[in-house]
């Protein structure tokens, strides 16, 4: 490890990348063209997220242990200190490059630690379908050439993904004349931002206002009549029945119709809006239903994802029709994909046997952390600021990105580079098909976090 | 340092070697001839043991999207048999679709010291080389996935010339770090994505029209006139239908002089005698294949027990969907480029079509007169994971055990297979050459597969068991690049594999259409989606090795 944990690289000229890769979300975009003076960055084709991430001013920021700024190698050895004192460490955040992921896994293996990534709450809404009954996906090249139909559920694309419909739903060229030339977008949920959806491509635009709590009602409204099951109306509130005979007094002739007729919606949705939506369902030739996890907050949202996976399967019965899964920021697929490769778990696995236990409930380390179990915390947050050290008592070893947000100065910080702005590497991308080539843009000499980590694991 | 192996008993077929007592030199990580002064600096006394190069896994699923997607789907199937990390080894999971480490380790400890992933996606070659940099003990390599892709398709579509369909198709090995190339389900995972349920060797694909027979021939003679070693390794139509015997067959004729390699075949080798239609065609492709010297095979033998199927085959995957036990699967289509199917699925030795597979197998491996034509796999973990492989080659040497065996299946698919007519046994030169000799020259792996001089000191060791199964589980020794990893079949040695490529020539203009189309449709740059020698060496996890292809020819 030759680098060294400072903030700057000053005094170097003016450079242009191209091809950068993007790592502050899921879709890893890589067409970036980014220019760096010294060690600002200027990025010429990012959504509001990517110029966010690669512009912000990095605060200058040294190793430090309780408070005091000590060299890196110091860092590293009060780090191993802690790491060789603990009984059962907890490896959280995981957000990180491939190396970083694999780093990790070697030193929680070694350590009989736990690996959970900060945000995997919500990639488990997948995952609990996938190991339940699988599913039919699809990717975003195949999507942004071949969909006619894409259903957004519950998602604020735009807002969360600021190039998703630049990039698939809406550009200019489709490889296939004849097949999904046009498409019609259906956007399902509340408050929605459905700007971008337009363009020569977009042939219609749908929107099914329903609040999240009730999407999955509108959905099983949809799964019903892709299955060709009636939706009957409700009847009106029944009459307040005899007292006697109330069984016969139903069925008399006319007892029906004597309620007045009901208005026939789901979830606050005419029926007639929902009918028309299966019906382009069927009617598809490749359909693609889109969401992101992270936005699916409604209890039991893997419910939610599994009624998606079951509309896709029955349509498949006569068209073609797949899902397409967002989300996927803070190297969240890196994490569990190199978690699955190594051990055959993705994520919440505990080494504490010396074999890996993988457990959705017991090894979620925000649960472990508000329960009292573990007695370390090593935190990487090396992308986004955002996903800053939890509230904790434990003793807390940080390797994050210069001005990560931290409810409590951590025991030791040591900061790290960002894959793909100080440090190469390689992610995956939130359809967990592609990975990508990070790109080292000289913004600074941080270390990777690959490397610190093998050196407090050499020091152990 | 000088290392002798006294006393030995040879079996190399690639040095016409059968059996015979020969010490075996090595250094710095070769074979060496016996030096003239005598001197080595460690001995190993040999005597009574059998000897042969480490063995080659050439059709093996242990990297990439699909692997992880099956690993992925069974948690339950891993928690049957995790595997505690050691002082030398990581912890990590095994049955069906073990976990990348553990797949190094058991490989091993069977005394496998090479492995090749034949289905890597070009959209998902970085993940699969990652997962085999994880995979460690083991030499590995990638048949890269063609045949589906947008790219050729509208190639062949527009008549492209036949020299930048190579030009492509070279490309392609070298963006992917490729040893050779592989066509699954000719056109047929695309045609699948336009909701085409079957497309038959001369049925047309509903957007591009044109066939999975042209497909075949085009990548076949592309990958002839560019050199490549490695025929190209065919995953055929129809994969699993009762009666694609016949497609097999027309596949072999269509060659007309062509090589290729037909890989598990039992899949693919169905007729439709009896009373449920479904009986075996494996007689009829070894009599077939007798004609076509220049076709080999692979078997993917059929197992007893759990397992899961991972495909490119998306088509076929998702009609076989519906036996899918436990009940879940993943289909994809991917990137304009492949697909895949991953089905978990569990070999009943009382079912009639699951004993017939297994009979299939054996069948194919019995008739087949030229082990040099024939590779012993059973397509892990598609027929069965490849820890089986003892048990499977005790079958094939040992006819007693294999009548044995034959009592415990389903007896009316006994009655549509020839097997129980079958004496051969194998013999040990034969097994040689089946898992080391025979797979390195097809892949043209020049330093693996022999215990020659020049040879890479990959070499295993067993202690001469009639029991073979027994013998072939538990190796004494195993080197690899000429250290002892495994002692008495465990391992006691971690060192990196590397990577096979092949790089036949092309003409970099073809960057210029392809940029255009990376642009125009892809999510990718194509500047992205080549992968550097780096990316494998990674600060010196891996190494490449580029193996060599004879010079480039147009017909």
């Amino acid at each position: 490890m030759t680098a060294h944990a400072e903030g700057d690289r000053p005094g170097e000229g003016s450079h242009t990348y191209d091809n950068v890769t993007c790592p502050f979300c899921g879709l890893l975009c890589d067409d970036l063209q980014i220019t760096r003076t010294g060690s600002t960055l200027k990025v010429t084709n990012g959504c509001p997220r990517a110029v966010a991430g690669f512009q912000r001013p990095l605060p200058p920021a040294k190793p430090q242990v309780r408070g005091a700024e000590v060299t890196l190698d110091e860092a590293v050895k009060a780090a191993a200190d802690l790491v060789r004192q603990s009984k059962l460490p907890l490896y959280g955040g995981m957000a990180t490059d491939v190396a970083g992921a694999r780093a990790i896994m070697a030193l929680a293996d070694r350590t009989c630690g736990v690996v959970d990534h900060a945000l995997s709450e919500s990639s488990y809404r997948n995952t609990r379908v996938v190991q339940t009954s699988g599913w039919i996906m699809s990717t975003l090249s195949e999507t942004r050439n071949r969909a006619d139909l894409i259903i957004i559920v519950g998602t604020d694309v735009h807002k969360l993904h600021g190039r998703f419909f630049d990039r698939i739903v809406t550009p200019e060229h489709t490889m296939f004349d004849g097949f999904g030339n046009k498409r019609t977008v259906v956007f399902i949920g509340e408050g929605l931002d459905t700007s971008a959806a337009k363009g020569p491509r977009i042939e219609e635009v749908i929107t099914l206002p329903v609040s999240k709590d009730r999407i999955p009602e509108l959905l099983a409204a949809i799964s019903a009549r892709v299955r060709g099951f009636p939706v009957p109306a409700p009847e009106a509130p029944a009459q307040p029945a005899p007292k006697k005979g109330g069984l016969f007094a139903a069925l008399m002739p006319g007892s029906k119709s004597a309620a007045p007729a009901a208005v026939h919606e789901i979830a606050g949705v005419p029926f007639d809006a929902i009918e028309a939506v299966a019906e382009k369902c069927r009617k598809a030739h490749y359909g693609v239903m889109v969401w992101s996890p992270p936005s699916l907050s409604m209890p039991q949202a893997d419910l939610t994802v599994h009624m998606m996976t079951e509309i896709i399967r029955e349509l498949n019965v006569t068209t073609r029709f797949a899902g397409l899964s967002l989300g996927g920021s803070e190297g969240g697929p890196s994490a569990v994909s190199t978690c699955t490769w190594q051990t055959g778990y993705p994520l919440r696995v505990s080494f504490a046997n010396g074999k890996p236990e993988y457990d959705s409930y017991r090894y979620n380390i925000a649960r472990m952390l508000t329960e009292g179990e573990g007695d370390l915390l090593l935190w990487v947050a090396s992308i986004g600021t955002d996903i800053g050290l939890p509230q904790t008592k434990l003793p807390t070893v940080v390797l994050g990105t210069p001005g990560l947000r931290l409810a409590q100065p951590p025991t030791v910080f040591i900061p790290v580079g960002t894959p793909g702005v100080d440090t190469a590497g390689q992610m995956i991308r939130c359809d967990n098909v592609v990975s990508l080539p990070m790109q080292d843009l000289g913004r600074s000499n941080l270390p990777r976090t690959a490397d610190v980590l093998a050196a407090i694991e050499a020091a152990l | 340092m000088m290392i002798k192996l006294t006393g030995g008993k040879v079996y190399d077929p690639a040095n016409n070697v059968n059996g015979e007592v020969r010490d075996i030199y090595f250094a710095d990580g070769r074979i060496v001839p016996a030096p003239a002064d005598g001197r080595f600096d460690k001995e190993y006394d040999l005597r009574g043991r059998v000897i042969m190069a480490g063995a080659i896994d050439p059709h093996t699923h242990i990297g990439g999207g699909k692997v992880t997607i099956a690993r992925t789907l069974l948690p339950e199937d891993h928690a049957k048999d995790e595997v505690a990390h050691t002082a030398l080894t990581r912890a990590g999971t095994g049955h069906a679709v073990p976990s990348t480490m553990v797949t190094g380790y058991r490989y091993a400890e069977m005394g496998y010291t090479s492995a090749f992933e034949p289905a890597m996606l070009p959209a998902n070659a970085r993940q699969a080389h990652m997962e085999m940099g994880d995979t460690p003990l083991l030499d590995k390599g990638a048949f890269v996935m063609l045949g589906s892709d947008d790219f050729l398709l509208r190639l062949m579509a527009s008549k492209a010339s036949f020299e930048q369909i190579k030009d492509y198709i070279a490309w392609t090995m070298h963006a992917s770090q490729a040893l050779a190339v592989k066509v699954v389900n000719p056109g047929g995972i695309s045609a699948f994505k336009f909701n085409q349920r079957k497309l038959d060797l001369d049925e047309k694909h509903v957007y591009y029209g044109i066939t999975p027979r042209e497909i075949i021939l085009t990548l076949a003679r592309g990958l002839l006139e560019l050199g490549v070693t490695h025929p190209l390794h065919v995953h055929g139509c129809n994969l699993g239908i009762p009666g694609n015997v016949e497609t097999t067959l027309a596949t072999i004729r269509a060659t007309d002089g062509l090589p290729l390699h037909l890989t598990h075949i039992q899949f693919h080798s169905y007729a439709t005698e009896g009373d449920r239609h479904f009986s075996s065609g494996a007689a009829q492709i070894a009599d077939l294949l007798k004609k076509y010297p220049h076709i080999s095979i692979d078997v993917g033998q059929v197992m007893f027990g759990a397992t899961c199927t991972a495909s490119g085959d998306s088509m076929r995957q998702y009609t076989g969907a519906k036996n899918a036990d436990p009940k879940r699967w993943v289909v994809m289509d991917i990137e304009c480029d492949a697909g895949c199917g991953v089905v978990p699925f569990r070999y009943r030795d009382k079912s009639y079509v699951h004993a017939l597979q297994w009979a299939i197998g054996l069948e194919t491996f019995l008739l087949c007169d030229d082990p040099w034509r024939i590779f012993l796999t059973t397509d892990h973990p598609n027929g069965a994971p490849f820890y089986t492989y003892p048990h499977l080659i005790r079958l094939l040497m040992d006819r007693d055990f294999r009548r044995e065996t034959m009592h415990r299946v389903n007896q009316d698919a006994l009655k549509y297979s020839t097997l129980p007519m079958l004496e051969r046994e194998y013999s040990m030169y034969e097994i040689a050459v089946l898992t080391r000799a025979g797979p390195a020259r097809s892949l043209g792996l020049k330093d693996l597969g022999h215990v020659g001089p020049g040879a890479r000191a990959d070499i295993t060791v067993y202690k001469d068991d009639a029991n073979r199964e027994r013998m072939f589980t538990t190796p004494e020794l195993v080197f690899k690049n000429g250290e002892l990893i495994v002692r008495d079949g465990k391992v006691i040695k971690i060192v990196n594999g590397a990577t096979h490529v092949a790089r036949p020539e092309y003409d970099r203009s073809i960057e210029k259409p392809l940029k255009e189309y990376f642009d125009r449709y892809l999510t990718v740059r194509m500047e992205n989606f080549r992968m550097s020698d780096d990316e494998i060496i990674d600060g010196g996890r891996g190494e490449v090795i580029v193996q060599p292809t004879r010079a480039r020819t147009s017909s």
